[in-house]
C-alpha cells in the first residue's frame, strides 16, 4: 500500500482570495485525498478567514477530497474556549484534529478524532490512552524521531499515523504575539501585521544566519522539514500518511515530489525537485534521525 | 484568605535543606534522571537521598513534591514508572507529572497519590484542567507563566483544582510544554530530554568586540568586554528579524512577581512557586527567606513593599520583570 498524501492546515494569514485560489489548486490535485482545514495558531485570526474556509471545505468535498477540521493549538481567551466550545459539540460535526488537551474535555465521549501534531503525545502508553478515547489518527509532535514513532505504533497497531513530512517546523506557541512585538504593538491591538508575511517571517542570529521565523504567536523553523526517510523504513515505523504543510511555494510541484519519491524511494531526486519549488528556507531533515530538527537535508 | 504555600526548589538534599530552613513550606525536587526536567548533570537525587530528604522535611512540617515531569520516552516507559514506585516509596507527598502517560500511571498505581499538574503540560483553561482533574484526579496545576494575574483568577473562578504560580526566577517566553526551539538547535529539549539549551551545546568565544555565546555554534548574543554574558537560553538571545538584530523574543530578564502577591492571594492562589532546582543551595536560602518574610508579612496584613528590592541582584542580567502577569507584556 502507497503511502497517502495530506494537506495540513494553512499556519499563515492569507488574504481570503488567496486562500480560495490554493484551495481551488488543491482540489484539483488527484494524489491528495485529506485536507486539514482550519485556524491552528491564533483564535484572532479566525473570524478573518471562517467564511472562506467553510466554502473551500464545499469545492474540496465536491471534489472528493476528505476535510478535517483543525482546532486551536493555544486556547487561550474567552473566544478561543467558545470557539472549541462550538465546534466540538456540533451535533453532526466533521472529523477534528485536536491540538490543545482542552478539546478532550468538550468532545463528546466516543467521538473519533485525530490528535494534532501540537498535543503533547511522546510515547506508546499516552497514544494508547488517546486511542480508547477515539483517537484514529495521530499526527506526530514534530521532535519525535522515526524510532520512537515506530515504538508508539507496536504500542498502538491499529492507530494511523500521519508523519508531518513538508514545511517549516511549528516549533512552539507563546501568549505573546511576535509579529506585534516587532511592529510596536501588543498582541491585542496587532493590526494583524502577520499578514505581511504569508510564509512567516525569518529570524537571523547576530552573524546574520537565518535560523527561525515568526507567525504570530507561532515560532516556526527557517528550515523547509523534509523526510530523511525512505518509504520503506516509514512503513515499517507505521507511518500510512504524509503530511504536506502549506506554503506560497508550489505546492503542486511539492505534491508532485513527494507522489514520486513514494513510488520511487529516489530521495537525491525529491530533494533536487523540492530546491526546484522556491521554498523559503533550506531544506533540513534531523528529526526523524533523533538529531537537532536543523540539520540540513544530504542526499542519503 | 489562608496563607500562600510557598513551595521551592531543590536540586540536591543540601539545597533542599536550606529551603525548608529558611521557611519553605514544600520543597520540590527530581529524580537523577531524565524523568525530570532539569536533569542536569550533578544535579537532584537518588532513591536514598529521597527517602532521607522526605523524613527530613516531613520532621520540620515540611512537604516534598517529586518532579516527574518530562515526556516518557517512547519504548523507556519503565524508567518513568521505576520513578513514579521510588517517589511513592519514599513518602513524597505529592508527584508532579505532566505527560498522559505518568498521570495515568501514578493513578493506577496509587489511587490516593496526590498529584499535581506540571506546567509542562501548559494547562491554561478550565476545559484543560477540568480534563485532568475528572481524568486522572489531579488535585493542583502548576499553570503557565504567559498568563496574566487577571486571567489566572477568572481561571480559579471557574476550577475546582488548586492553582500554583511562578513567582520567582526564569521566565519561559514561549508556552511550557509547547516549545521544541532547543531541539531544532541542539537535538534536545525540555519535553524530549528534559533540558533546555543544554550546557553540553553551549561555548564561549572571545572576540575583539567582545564576548560571543553560542548554542550548536550559532550565536545567540555578543556581549562587550567586561560585561558578564549570560547563559545562551535560546528565547532570550539577540536575533534579526527586520533590520537591527534585539531581544526578539524577551530580553534576558527574571521574573519577580513578589510584588504581586497580594494579589495573587486574593484570586485564589494556593501557592507560588520559586524555580531554579539548577541555582544552588545560597540562591535558595535567600530567595525563600525573601518570600518567606513577604508571605508573613502580608499574613499580618501589611505590605510586601519592604522586602520586594531584596533579590534583585539574583536576577539574570540583574533586571527583573512582572512577566506575563502583566497583560501589556504581550
Amino acid at each position: 500500500m502507497s503511502l497517502e498524501i495530506t494537506l495540513g492546515p494553512l499556519l499563515f494569514n492569507w488574504a481570503p482570495e488567496d486562500i480560495t485560489g490554493f484551495y481551488e489548486r488543491m482540489s484539483r490535485e488527484p494524489l491528495v485525498r485529506r485536507v486539514y482545514l482550519g485556524e491552528v495558531v491564533c483564535g484572532k485570526r479566525e473570524p478573518l478567514a471562517a467564511a472562506t474556509l467553510l466554502a473551500a471545505a464545499d469545492v474540496l468535498r465536491e471534489a472528493g477530497k476528505e476535510v478535517v477540521w483543525s482546532t486551536l493549538g493555544l486556547i487561550a481567551t474567552p473566544r478561543d474556549r467558545r470557539l472549541l466550545q462550538g465546534i466540538t459539540q456540533q451535533d453532526e460535526p466533521p472529523l477534528l484534529e485536536l491540538n490543545d488537551i482542552a478539546a478532550l474535555s468538550l468532545l463528546p465521549a466516543g467521538r473519533s478524532f485525530v490528535a494534532g501534531p501540537l498535543l503533547n503525545i511522546y510515547n506508546g502508553s499516552a497514544a494508547r490512552f488517546l486511542v480508547d478515547r477515539g483517537c484514529e489518527r495521530l499526527c506526530p509532535n514534530i521532535e519525535l524521531s522515526l524510532a520512537a514513532i515506530g515504538e508508539i505504533h507496536r504500542a498502538c497497531p491499529d492507530l494511523q499515523i500521519e508523519l508531518f513530512g513538508f514545511g517549516r517546523l511549528p516549533l512552539a506557541l507563546s501568549a505573546r504575539c511576535h509579529h506585534a512585538r516587532q511592529a510596536g504593538l501588543s498582541k491585542d491591538t496587532c493590526r494583524f501585521v502577520c499578514d505581511r508575511d504569508p510564509d512567516g517571517q525569518a529570524v537571523a542570529t547576530i552573524e546574520g544566519e537565518p535560523f527561525l521565523s515568526i507567525n504570530g504567536i507561532q515560532t516556526l523553523s527557517h528550515g523547509v522539514h523534509t523526510l530523511s526517510a525512505s518509504p520503506d523504513d516509514l512503513q515499517a515505523a507505521g507511518v500510512g500518511a504524509v503530511r504536506l504543510s502549506p506554503h506560497l511555494c508550489d505546492m503542486s510541484a511539492v505534491i508532485a515530489a513527494y507522489g514520486r519519491y513514494f513510488e520511487t524511494g529516489n530521495r537525491e531526486r525529491l530533494l533536487a525537485q523540492l530546491r526546484a519549488c522556491d521554498l523559503p528556507g533550506p531544506l533540513v531533515d534531523g528529526y526523524l534521525e533523533g538529531a537537532a530538527g536543523m540539520r540540513l537535508a544530504a542526499a542519503l | 484568605m489562608g496563607s500562600i504555600e510557598l513551595v521551592c526548589p531543590a536540586g540536591s538534599p543540601a539545597m533542599l535543606e536550606a529551603a525548608i530552613e529558611a521557611g519553605a513550606d514544600s520543597v520540590y525536587c527530581g529524580l537523577r534522571d531524565e524523568t525530570n526536567a532539569r536533569n542536569f548533570p550533578g544535579l537532584n537525587f537518588d532513591a536514598e537521598e529521597l527517602a532521607r530528604a522526605v523524613d527530613f522535611a516531613h520532621r520540620r512540617g515540611a512537604k516534598v513534591l517529586v518532579a516527574i515531569n518530562t515526556f516518557a520516552r517512547a519504548g523507556g516507559e519503565d524508567r518513568w514508572r521505576a520513578s513514579a514506585k521510588t517517589a511513592i516509596g519514599a513518602g513524597a507527598d505529592a508527584i508532579i507529572a505532566a505527560d498522559l502517560a505518568v498521570l495515568a500511571h501514578v493513578r493506577d498505581l496509587s489511587p490516593t497519590m496526590r498529584l499535581h499538574l506540571s506546567v509542562q503540560a501548559a494547562a491554561n483553561t478550565p476545559e484543560a484542567i477540568r480534563f485532568y482533574v475528572e481524568t486522572f484526579g489531579v488535585r493542583r496545576v502548576v499553570v503557565p507563566r504567559v498568563m496574566s494575574a487577571p486571567e489566572i483568577a477568572e481561571l480559579i473562578k471557574e476550577s475546582s483544582a488548586e492553582v500554583e504560580a511562578f513567582v520567582f526566577g526564569g521566565l519561559c517566553v514561549m508556552t511550557e510544554g509547547r516549545c521544541a526551539l532547543s531541539s531544532y538547535v541542539s537535538g534536545q529539549s525540555p519535553n524530549l530530554s528534559g533540558v533546555c539549551s543544554p550546557p553540553e551545546a553551549v561555548s564561549f568565544e572571545r572576540t575583539a568586540e567582545g564576548m560571543v555565546s553560542r548554542l550548536s555554534g550559532l550565536a545567540l548574543d555578543k556581549t562587550p568586554s567586561g560585561a558578564t554574558a549570560g547563559y545562551p537560553t535560546l528565547c532570550k538571545g539577540r536575533f534579526a528579524a527586520d533590520g537591527e538584530a534585539a531581544y526578539l523574543f524577551e530580553e534576558p530578564t527574571s521574573l519577580n512577581a513578589m510584588g504581586l502577591l497580594a494579589r495573587l492571594g486574593e484570586a485564589g492562589v494556593t501557592a507560588v512557586k520559586i524555580e531554579g532546582r539548577q541555582r544552588g543551595k545560597a540562591y535558595v536560602a535567600r530567595v525563600t527567606h525573601a518570600f518567606r518574610k513577604a508571605i508573613d508579612a502580608l499574613d499580618r496584613g501589611e505590605s510586601t513593599a519592604p522586602y520586594e528590592h531584596m533579590l534583585t541582584d539574583l536576577a539574570e542580567g540583574g533586571r527583573e520583570t512582572q512577566g506575563a502577569y502583566n497583560k501589556r507584556w504581550r
